[in-house]
């Protein structure tokens, strides 16, 4: 259909390997030259750029919360330990045994155990009720094994099942498990990973709908120049191009824009979190974005600001005719 | 290059534009298209750039039925035909060296290729000296030679031109259609829509007349039917 009209010899065509290199010359060109375009009104590609920057960052920062709170949180989790209260009367070498026995749990990280002499030394210097056990005539405490799960097996099932699993064994009397902040904390995490989850997929629409709307009035400003372009022979992506780069530009931009706000915010809150941490005697430092953190942010707001100007172009320069 | 076979084009509201027209425009012919205002001169342009579709008939370019022609392969059959047109239709915030280099950059020509031709095309319609003005600086003759500059830059085997004088006066007039003459004694087919009859008289080629939307004459205009 290109030869439609086969051209008599005076019509010397582009050789194909030429045609190649200016294609990608052109889309060199049309990149720079959307990018020239934006620069030709300052103050409203900015604005716009910003108002996208602002809609990445919220959600990067919320992540970032995030982030720093599990952290924090990790640590806590170590704390579902299990306590296995065991039958009276058990010979040492029974106990011996049982020990070594769920060590080898695949589950367990740690066993520690307290036999009832200790048992009765640290309720002594711990309790303050110490004389009371001298009314006693036997000690009525029982021996406890302490067990930690390893750290995947640490969440509030993990551990309840590993609970289960330990109390089939037939020296264990009672086995106990002080879970119930642990998952009240855990739900409290859950709700705000899922709020965040929501609250980032509106801000990431609104991009898209920002762009979208930036990038048809946009096509709408140069509706003669697309006429233009039609009649003397242009194809429709030889015309898509300089705004899918336009939108490109706003989403690249944008999301460097975002990434400058959340470092900021990660700066200034930095040093208040210094002192509180130090309050705590601890040396907590908050996490800023990590170098593949950025690079998704930027890739992520490109790849929107793309698949938006997209859309919009696909349909409005579709509805332009000469 | 051209061949109408019975083509009707009807508009939505039932105006009915064109009604079995027939004729044939050979390669390398000179030929006006003339008719009353209303008489279907634009519409029948527009049915050969593909700006149009007929309603019925067929109608061939160079012996290719275009009537079926994918919406896709539209803008590379444009490409081999030079359009002009009575308002210029240039990109005003653009030099006159970028209106006349738009089909050659869009087609992929390189950077010196496009300057050597652009400058060619500029030489042969007397602009040379004004490539880097804006068109609004240029007179309205200027402006429609600037027009069929871009129209025969990339050297289309056929030219079709609607009202290419209809602002300008006797003088200028005949200077562009000396220019239409001087690119059809190249070779190139040319097909004038026009209502100026004073001008068609002056030039003695073929001349198409339309009228209420059908074929009225066809030949030398006051040597009745060919």
């Amino acid at each position: 259909m290109r030869n439609i009209l086969n051209p008599s010899p005076r019509i010397t065509k582009v050789p194909l390997h030429k045609r190649f290199l200016m294609y990608w010359v052109n889309h060199f060109q049309q990149a720079v030259g959307s990018l020239g375009e934006l620069w030709r009104t300052p103050m409203a590609s900015l604005m716009t750029m910003a108002v996208l920057g602002i809609s990445l960052a919220l959600p990067a920062s919320f992540h970032l919360l995030l982030k720093n709170a599990e952290r924090v949180t990790a640590s806590w989790d170590n704390a579902a330990e299990v306590s296995l209260f065991l039958q009276p009367g058990l010979s040492d070498k029974t106990t011996q045994n049982f020990i070594q026995r769920i060590s080898l749990y695949n589950e367990v990280d740690a066993v520690t155990y307290i036999s009832k002499e200790q048992a009765v030394a640290e309720f002594r210097e711990m309790s303050g009720f110490g004389n009371a056990l001298d009314y006693l005539d036997t000690n009525p405490l029982p021996a406890v094994v302490q067990v930690t799960p390893k750290p995947q097996y640490a969440s509030p099932a993990g551990a309840k099942l590993l609970l289960a699993k330990l109390q089939q064994e037939k020296e264990v009397e009672q086995g106990k498990l002080d879970i119930e902040w642990l998952e009240r904390l855990h739900s409290i995490i859950n709700l705000a990973v899922d709020s965040v989850v929501a609250i980032a997929f509106l801000l990431l629409a609104s991009v898209l709908l920002i762009v979208g709307n930036t990038i048809r009035l946009n096509i709408l400003n140069r509706r003669t120049e697309i006429e233009v372009m039609k009649l003397v022979g242009a194809t429709d992506s030889f015309i898509h191009r300089p705004f899918l780069y336009t939108g490109l530009w706003y989403g690249l931009i944008g999301g460097m824009i975002a990434w400058v706000l959340t470092s900021s915010l990660v700066l200034w809150m930095e040093s208040a979190v210094i002192k509180v941490a130090g309050l705590y005697q601890s040396d907590f430092r908050l996490l800023g974005l990590s170098f593949s953190e950025f690079l998704f942010m930027i890739g992520l707001a490109s790849l929107l600001g793309l698949i938006s100007s997209f859309v919009t172009v696909k349909r409005h320069i579709h509805l332009i005719e000469p | 290059m051209i061949k109408f076979e019975q083509v009707s084009k009807v508009y939505s509201g039932s105006h009915q534009a064109l009604q079995k027209v027939d004729f044939h425009l050979k390669q390398g012919e000179m030929a006006f298209l003339t008719g009353h205002s209303g008489a279907g001169k634009s519409t029948l342009l527009k049915l050969i750039s593909l700006l149009e579709r007929p309603s019925d008939g067929k109608i061939f370019l160079n012996g290719n039925d275009i009537s079926r022609v994918s919406r896709r392969h539209v803008p590379y059959l444009r490409r081999h035909i030079g359009i002009i047109f009575q308002d210029h239709r240039l990109l005003m915030d653009k030099t006159v060296f970028e209106n006349v280099a738009l089909p050659l950059v869009i087609e992929g020509y390189g950077r010196n290729e496009i300057e050597r031709r652009v400058m060619a095309a500029l030489d042969k319609v007397g602009l040379s000296d004004k490539a880097f003005c804006i068109p609004v600086h240029l007179s309205g003759g200027e402006q429609q030679r600037v027009g069929i500059a871009r129209a025969v830059v990339n050297k289309p085997p056929l030219l079709l031109a609607d009202e290419p004088t209809g602002n300008l006066d006797p003088k200028l007039s005949t200077e562009i259609l000396k220019l239409f003459e001087a690119f059809n004694s190249v070779g190139v087919s040319v097909l004038i829509a026009t209502h100026d009859l004073g001008l068609i008289a002056k030039m003695r080629y073929r001349t198409l007349t339309l009228k209420n939307g059908k074929m009225s004459s066809d030949g030398l205009l006051g040597e009745g039917h060919a």
